[in-house]
């Protein structure tokens, strides 16, 4: 098993209902995969499902061979995946800072007894997690930095927002980064600015990088391989001309022709 | 955004929503009525404030007449929309409550002269009749008491009229003279040499020092000292950096002296009151880390709290149940004191780790549960041998520090080891907040499933919560038993729990200063679950008042007195959303297209 | 939901390590209990009997005994049943635990003591008239907690809809407090007596078959287990059945689409509170015919164990509140002389509350969606 990310004979069924069957699902090192799909495909489960907030009812996830079931999402993030979330979910009253340097707290140890006695290894850990804070939130430009840092985050616009929780996830210090639609809502000025920036996290920040985006225009300019799901099922992988050309995908996006349906 | 210059609109004096003023004149009467069938005015009539017109009785009654006539002028002010102007109109919406709700207690005068009906009603009997009716003829209480309602009424209306600078003064010369009278015990205890200057004989001020004070206050306020004060604090909000810092001292060191330098010069009533204070405060303290940074709702608090006591008790005192195995040794105060921290800890962990992972309202219920079992095993004959059931545990002996001992008979060395543990709660609350682990708080009170996906070990640092919780509290329960010298169950009732809650959440969750403000006022002025404040008439009505506060700070002012910037953020997030947008500081997607660089 | 589904495999921590040993305890003290209570029923003098209770040997508990412990804890159990169904509803339609209900149960009390008394100094709380004066007083004691706790939303909770669900958690507490102490202060803080009932009423009856005796209970306690019995069938009928009802279900299903369908969220929220008052109004009328007391205090025990019961029954399963209500009431009559006594803990009648908490506590450890299941909307379960 060479991949980064390993997903095998994956199953979720929430009361009778499959929301996931029979997945088989790889990322290589260094990758970006576009997962398409239409509404209610399964592709925020099986996002929830790889960050450990929803437990498989069968099936394996390996990263970097070793098994991510049964984790808490904090083990999973731990373990190197960080996610952002479809509908933005922000500490909305913590400043934009706090926000990014929260999330550093699974790569950084002082507790209790630093902070209270404000121990040299306390101070030093503190002053770094503030410096890489603003290395990440410096990617996005002038836009979070300065005196919005002080600013809480529900003061930011959305596109604002979207940035922000990418920065949040990267300050995990991920090997591979889940994108839930990163361009929803933003305008064509600002999806074509964020396609950028997400080919710079691999290239300069080395994320493997897997995203659900319904921008087919984003899936394509980004993606070296792109999975389609539907009703829970693969239905298609390959390259975007490929997946785009697949009847199945067609079909699964646009509906059979009348007299075969179900 | 600036408001633009808009008119004032000029409406006739009778102008105004009738229906609803005689609505809120009813409920102005419900709550007289309700007030005086609670047998506030009996039981305070005996507390005299201004000799010979008022009594804290009768004041308990005529506040909510000048209340509700300043809440009938309360209108919510639109920018951009004309403002009706201030004048007769107000008077007359005023008075018509005042009216409403005074006709409301002759009412009850009546009735109560009509009908018998102290079964069930403890309170219908002669001695209301008799307060009610100005202790003369049954038609001088009906007929006053419409009259004086809605003159007070009136007069709370007013304040809207006049300008804010003369409003500001009367209202402090009437809250400082009436503050002055009703803290007589206390001001007399530390400035002696008032008592002949101001208060009667049997209590009281006389009104030519009532008058007098009143003048003076007027004066002050309406030099502007109040104002000073407020721009001085503006500005010290507004400092930055080095001046913000050095200020900060100061102001530490300012208070730091006072508390040291306050309880030598006072008599002993006021000393204890500051133990008494200091010990909740210890309590609020640790509650603050628990509820007011994690956002935990632990309603069994107590429980830390009794754990402290009997620890200490067992280790200290003789009289210890007889079942104790030999080597559970006896030993002095300081050192039972590490015992107690280290079993604390470990009875947070014990009740954490449980209740750790449950939503949150079923989390405070099955704390409340914990709180309550801890006390029924304290109490229970099961553990009699160790625990000596509700007999308790007495003769703990004094906390020996060689040279002051610490024990109930000396409330100033009381407080002064209450002020050290209170330094370091302080301490330990401010380094954490502003550490990794405060900020994990933080982030699971907004969002604790998107805290734990982003790495925070959601269960791991809501345990550290519980646990310096549950240390600090026990530092709280070890000088208790150290002060009062015995510990039993009775002393440790869910009651307690809810106290200190209220203290908390009326100081301002999460904020320390609103802590201490919290436990001052409330403590300080009603008192604690059995420990008089300094209103020690209000003792069996001080429950009642604990309550209604709750609900009242819920409703009106759920970030407290003195609230914490991002708890009030959180509470209020539509409003401070839409005065952010006011001032511009919400980016609008337009403006985003900025290139990057 | 996914709290309940994490806590094994490759995951455990130390917490979850920390309460298996806890169930393990627990559920082992439950076992040992239980099988020590039948040797001590077969032989007191065994030998585990004699080593938990310092040499002597047990107390065999008679049939009658048993049979006794079993009907006052079904009729206690059907009381916080009754009050269980107001703390369920109102969690299921508003999301939040109403602190306050068991005040609602204690005003329901109150108010019976004072009618009672009332009837009873006219001479009415006797004979062929008491009939008719008690269902006037149950009448009436419904329609005054039901007023309580529609005042209590009207005040305290409907200005709060829509914040943080722990503010209307605080305020109910808030809420509690001044109605316990307002009480003590308009009606004094001792304990009121309610007269004694007719005798044919507090007399022990025999059921049974021919010479066969089943059970033997007091009248006052069929009355409350029939009265439970047939609130509980009213209640079904009127959520099931009734457009109203189905509406109260509409809304805790989803406030806005609810509101969305034309149904007015506000009148169904006050149905809520007025349903589950007359609820725990019930109850405490039926408290004060079986016990003869109250005090202001009344209301909190059998208030948080009734939230206990909803708990155990399922939060928002109407049927599971009536059924964890009368588990809960047996469950804390029976343990402390059938698990407890047996292991040689003495004073077990003080542990009571004592077992009903740890009840509560091992439910949610166990199975924190209770026994039959929590019927919640989406956001609430979060």
């Amino acid at each position: 098993m060479s991949h980064l990310l390993d997903i095998e004979e994956l199953n979720i069924t929430f009361g009778g209902l499959h929301a996931l069957r029979d997945l088989d699902f790889h990322v290589e090192e260094g990758e970006i995969v576009g997962v398409i799909g239409p509404n209610g495909a399964g592709k925020t489960t099986f996002f929830n499902m790889i960050s450990g907030m929803v437990r498989p009812t069968s099936g394996d996830i390996l990263f970097e061979g070793e098994t991510l079931v049964g984790l808490d999402p904090n083990q999973v993030t731990q373990r190197g995946i960080a996610r952002t979330f479809q509908n933005v979910r922000l500490f909305a009253n913590m400043t934009i800072l706090e926000n990014v340097m929260v999330s550093q707290h699974c790569r950084t140890k002082r507790g209790v007894f630093g902070s209270l006695f404000n121990t040299r290894a306390f101070r030093e850990e503190e002053a770094e997690i503030r410096r890489y804070a603003e290395e990440v939130l410096g990617f996005f430009g002038s836009r979070l930095v300065g005196y919005r840092l002080e600013q809480p985050a529900s003061v930011l616009s959305y596109a604002n927002r979207r940035r922000l929780e990418i920065a949040r996830a990267m300050a995990t210090r991920p090997r591979l980064l889940l994108l839930d639609e990163p361009v929803a809502g933003m305008n064509p000025i600002e999806t074509a600015e964020l396609t950028r920036l997400i080919g710079r996290l691999r290239s300069e920040w080395g994320f493997t990088i897997v995203l659900i985006e319904h921008d087919m225009n984003v899936v394509r300019d980004v993606s070296d391989r792109v999975v389609c799901l539907d009703h829970g099922e693969t239905i298609a992988q390959g390259s975007f001309e490929e997946v785009s050309s697949n009847s199945d995908v067609i079909e699964a996006y646009l509906g059979r022709p009348l007299e075969s349906k179900k | 955004m600036t408001a633009e210059q808009v008119d004032e609109v000029t409406r006739g004096p009778f102008d105004f929503d009738i229906r609803g003023s005689m609505r809120r004149g009813l409920l102005l009467g419900l709550g007289l009525v309700f007030i005086s069938l609670a047998g506030l005015p009996i039981g305070l009539d005996t507390r005299i404030l201004i000799k010979p017109v008022l009594s804290l009785g009768y004041l308990s009654l005529i506040w909510l007449p000048f209340i509700s006539g300043w809440a009938s002028g309360t209108e919510t002010v639109l920018d951009g929309v004309a403002t009706t102007k201030r004048g007769a109109r107000d008077l007359v919406r005023g008075g018509l409550v005042g009216l409403i709700g005074g006709a409301c207690l002759s009412l009850l005068v009546l009735l109560m002269n009509w009908f018998d009906l102290r079964d069930p009603l403890v309170n219908w009997a002669p001695p209301l009749s008799a307060i009610l009716q100005f202790d003369r003829s049954i038609a001088f209480g009906v007929l006053v008491w419409p009259l004086l309602s809605a003159v007070l009424s009136c007069a709370g209306a007013g304040l809207h009229i006049i300008t804010p600078k003369i409003r500001s003064a009367t209202l402090s010369a009437v809250l400082f003279t009436l503050a002055m009278a009703i803290f007589e015990t206390f001001i007399v205890d530390v400035a002696d040499f008032l008592d002949d200057k101001l208060y009667g004989q049997n209590g009281g001020l006389t009104v030519m020092s009532a008058i007098v004070v009143a003048c003076l206050a007027f004066t002050v306020s309406a030099i502007g000292l109040g104002r000073r004060v407020a721009t001085a604090r503006v500005n010290y909000q507004q400092s930055t950096g080095k001046t913000k810092a050095s200020q900060t001292t100061m102001l530490i060191a300012i208070a730091a002296i006072t508390v040291v330098v306050v309880p030598m010069i006072t008599g002993k009533i006021t000393q204890e009151l500051f133990a008494n204070i200091g010990i909740f405060l210890l309590l609020a303290l640790g509650l603050n880390i628990v509820v007011g940074l994690a956002g935990i709702l632990d309603l069994g608090y107590v429980a830390f709290f009794a754990v402290g006591g009997y620890t200490t008790a067992v280790l200290t005192s003789p009289n210890r149940g007889p079942d104790w195995p030999s080597w559970v040794p006896t030993l002095p105060w300081w050192g039972a004191l590490l015992v107690t921290i280290a079993i604390s800890g470990l009875v947070g962990l014990f009740i954490g780790a449980p209740v750790i992972r449950m939503r949150g309202d079923y989390l405070a219920i099955v704390t409340l549960g914990f709180g309550e079992i801890i006390r029924i095993l304290f109490l229970s004959d099961w553990l009699n041998g160790y625990f000596n059931g509700a007999q308790g545990i007495t003769n703990v002996p004094p906390a020996d520090f060689g040279i002051i001992q610490v024990k109930g008979t000396d409330p100033r060395s009381v407080f002064y080891l209450v002020l050290v543990f209170a330094a370091i709660s302080i301490y330990v609350s401010w380094r954490l907040e502003r550490s990794r682990v405060g900020r994990a708080w933080m982030a699971i009170r907004e969002d604790e499933s998107v805290a734990e996906a982003m790495g925070v070990n959601t269960v791991n640092m809501k345990l550290m919560a519980f646990v310096v919780g549950a240390i600090l509290a026990s530092f709280s329960g070890a000088v208790f038993a150290a002060k009062v010298g015995s510990i039993f169950p009775t002393s440790f009732l869910i009651l307690v729990s809810i106290i200190i809650l209220v203290v908390v959440i009326v100081g301002g969750m999460g904020n320390i200063i609103g802590v201490i403000v919290g436990s001052i006022v409330l403590i300080g002025v009603l008192g604690g679950p059995k420990q008089p404040g300094l209103l020690a008439e209000f003792s069996q009505y001080k429950l009642l008042i604990y309550g209604a506060l709750l609900i009242w700070m819920m409703l009106r002012r759920p970030e407290g007195l003195v609230p914490n910037v991002r708890r009030s953020r959180e509470l209020h997030q539509e409003e401070f959303l839409q005065d952010a947008w006011l001032r511009g500081e919400i980016d609008d997607d337009a403006n985003t297209e900025e290139v990057d660089s | 939901m996914t709290t309940a589904m994490r806590g094994s495999g490759a995951g455990r921590t130390n917490v979850d390590r920390f309460l298996t040993v806890i169930k393990v305890v627990l559920i082992g003290v439950i076992v040992i209990g239980l099988l020590a209570f039948i040797a001590q029923q077969i032989s007191p003098g065994n030998g585990f009997a004699k080593w938990t209770h310092d040499g002597e040997a047990a107390s065999r508990l008679t049939g009658a005994q048993f049979k006794g412990l079993v009907v006052s804890g079904l009729s206690q159990g059907a009381m916080y049943g009754l009050i269980a169904l107001g703390y369920s509803m109102v969690y299921g339609v508003l999301g939040f635990i109403n602190f306050a209900h068991g005040e609602v149960f204690m005003v329901g009390a109150f108010t019976g003591f004072i009618m009672a008394n009332k009837f009873d100094d006219a001479g009415w709380w006797d004979g062929a008239i008491f009939i008719p004066a008690v269902l006037i007083t149950i009448l009436t004691c419904t329609l005054v907690a039901m007023a309580t706790a529609v005042i209590m939303e009207r005040v305290a909770y409907r200005p709060l809809r829509g914040s943080p669900r722990i503010i209307p958690l605080i305020t109910s507490i808030g809420v509690s407090f001044f109605i316990q102490n307002a009480v003590i202060l308009l009606f004094g803080a001792g304990a009121k007596s309610y007269p004694s009932n007719p005798d044919w009423l507090q007399d022990a009856r025999t059921l049974g078959v021919g010479s066969f005796h089943i059970v033997s209970l007091k009248g006052t306690q069929i009355v409350v287990i029939l009265v439970a019995a047939a609130s509980m069938y009213g209640l079904w009928h009127f959520v099931e059945r009734t457009k109203t009802g189905k509406a109260m279900r509409a809304v805790a299903e989803d406030k806005e689409i609810a509101s969305l369908m034309g149904i007015n969220v506000n009148r169904t929220i006050v149905t809520t509170f007025a349903v589950g008052g007359a609820m725990a109004g019930i109850a405490g009328i039926l408290w004060g015919l079986l016990f003869r007391s109250v005090i202001a205090t009344t209301g909190f025990l059998p208030g948080i164990k009734a939230f206990t019961a909803a708990v155990v029954g399922g939060v928002g399963n109407l049927g599971g509140a009536m059924a964890g209500g009368v588990s809960l009431g047996a469950a804390e009559a029976l343990a402390p002389l059938t698990l407890l006594e047996p292991l040689g803990v003495n004073g077990v009648s003080q542990l009571r509350d004592a077992v009903a908490f740890t009840l509560l506590i091992l439910v949610l450890l166990v199975k924190p969606t209770g026994l039959f299941g929590e019927r919640l909307s989406a956001e609430d379960r979060a």
